[in-house]
């Protein structure tokens, strides 16, 4: 058979085409369950870090298990309407009965998404914890902003000076110790750095209302209580948990 | 004749040391012990069988899209190993990120589907195409064996240099960071290289 006529051609590479569609699509279709759990897992992993909880999952034996029954035993997910907005809202209780709310973020680094939780104590001004994470940053500099060395920073950092909202400032040369809202930026990771900082002051905003709405409140903090602008929808279990890259 | 098809990528024609293909993907994924096994496997497999699909067809494919049919081959055995890592190890395949979907570019498959591929058997086909991935493997496994137990001072994550030798608990060792780095890795390919043609004379070019 002459191979190559160019009605060979044009059916082979077809037929070729054809099977090889079939064998992913049908790859994809099977595997895709066990994907997005990961994901899922991955994502509720990275909640719990921001309020320091999970720091065994690495040696645990079943680590989704693991996650799973910390997540359902803490974390409570809500969103709350916010104009169009509806923003999502993870409200921690911890041992100590003490309520931490976990805001997500995201926003854009040097080459692709990055995103975050940032955990909130109930006067929401100071910071609990935080963990970020990142698509694709430069190994070594940017990418260092999911360290636990990097996250650190941020405890017990406040986002309000004298009641203005400056949210935190990631400081190219080194923060200012005895500044509370400043935190070290990355040696070689600056456009990260910033990033990181944009992306705390874009996503918290959104949420100010909020933080005011709840610290009128005498005993902080049933989220239900706040002005009609602020509704939280009780049935907590329709809000479902979103993949942070949006 | 088998059996030299197998050995041969390993020392002899190491398609990193020798041919000097593949280096990319060495240089990136080496900096710990387990994602560099991870990634030995999995272009294992794809060198393997992409060598053994187009071994099979390689009678009827159109000598004018020969390059084209071959990437479309490699790309989805490249889609099925990434989506496989992502359900079943997705930590690594975190860690992999993009170096995975690179695997297509590596040299090494296109190289032994074009040298040796369309002009053999499928079943010598695919042990030249495994015996390379093992050879690729092997020089991975060796350099990130190095910098993950001198850079971090731990082997597949567990700690081996006492904790308590360290500077910062009041020891005398510290961890070389620039193991980490890739330059390191092309430093530790070129001095395997080096004991490489120093043990076996006949690789030296005149």
């Amino acid at each position: 058979m002459d191979t190559n006529k160019n009605l060979y051609t044009v059916i082979y590479s077809t037929i070729l085409v054809v099977i090889v569609a079939v064998v992913l699509a049908l790859a994809s279709y099977l595997l895709k369950d066990k994907q997005e759990r990961n994901i899922e897992i991955e994502t509720k992993q990275m909640v719990l870090k921001s309020v320091h909880l999970g720091t065994e999952a690495a040696t645990a034996a079943d680590k989704a298990k693991y996650i799973e029954d910390l997540y359902s035993k803490y974390i409570k997910d809500t969103t709350i309407q916010e104009g169009d907005l509806t923003l999502q809202l993870y409200i921690c209780t911890l041992d100590t009965k003490d309520r931490i709310y976990i805001l997500p973020v995201h926003g854009t680094g040097l080459w692709g998404p990055i995103w975050g939780y940032v955990a909130m104590k109930s006067d929401f001004n100071t910071i609990f914890g935080t963990t970020f994470d990142h698509k694709g940053e430069t190994p070594g500099l940017g990418a260092e902003i999911s360290t636990p060395a990097f996250c650190k920073q941020f405890e017990g950092k406040q986002i309000f000076e004298n009641g203005n909202f400056v949210s935190i400032l990631v400081v190219k040369g080194g923060a200012d110790p005895t500044a509370v809202n400043q935190v070290d930026a990355i040696s070689g990771g600056t456009i990260t750095s910033k990033a990181v900082e944009a992306m705390l002051k874009n996503n918290l905003t959104e949420y100010l209302n909020f933080f005011k709405a709840n610290l009128k409140e005498p005993a902080p903090v049933v989220p239900a209580a706040a002005d009609s602008t602020m509704t939280v929808p009780a049935d907590t279990t329709k809000a479902a948990i979103k993949t942070p890259i949006k | 004749m088998n059996k030299k098809i197998f050995t041969e990528p390993l020392f002899k024609g190491n398609p990193i040391t020798v041919l000097v293909l593949g280096i990319c993907s060495a240089l990136a994924v080496t900096t710990k012990l387990e994602p560099a096994i991870v990634m030995a496997i999995s272009v294992t497999i794809v060198t393997g069988f992409s060598s053994f699909i187009i071994s099979l067809i390689r009678n009827t494919i159109p000598n004018r899209i020969r390059i084209i049919v071959q990437l479309v081959v490699v790309a989805m055995l490249v889609i099925l190993v990434d989506q496989i890592l992502k359900a079943y190890s997705y930590e690594v395949s975190k860690q992999l990120s993009v170096f995975v979907g690179l695997i297509i570019t590596n040299c090494i498959i296109m190289g032994r589907i074009e040298a040796f591929a369309l002009g053999n058997k499928p079943f010598p086909s695919l042990i030249d195409g495994l015996a390379n991935g093992f050879g690729y493997g092997i020089i991975l496994v060796v350099v990130a064996f190095v910098r993950e137990f001198f850079g971090s001072g731990t082997l597949l994550g567990i700690q081996i240099i006492p904790l308590n030798w360290y500077l910062k608990n009041g020891g005398f060792y510290e961890n070389n960071g620039l193991m980490i780095l890739p330059p390191m890795a092309l430093i530790l390919i070129g001095l395997i290289i080096w004991v490489q043609r120093s043990i076996s004379k006949d690789l030296i070019e005149k």
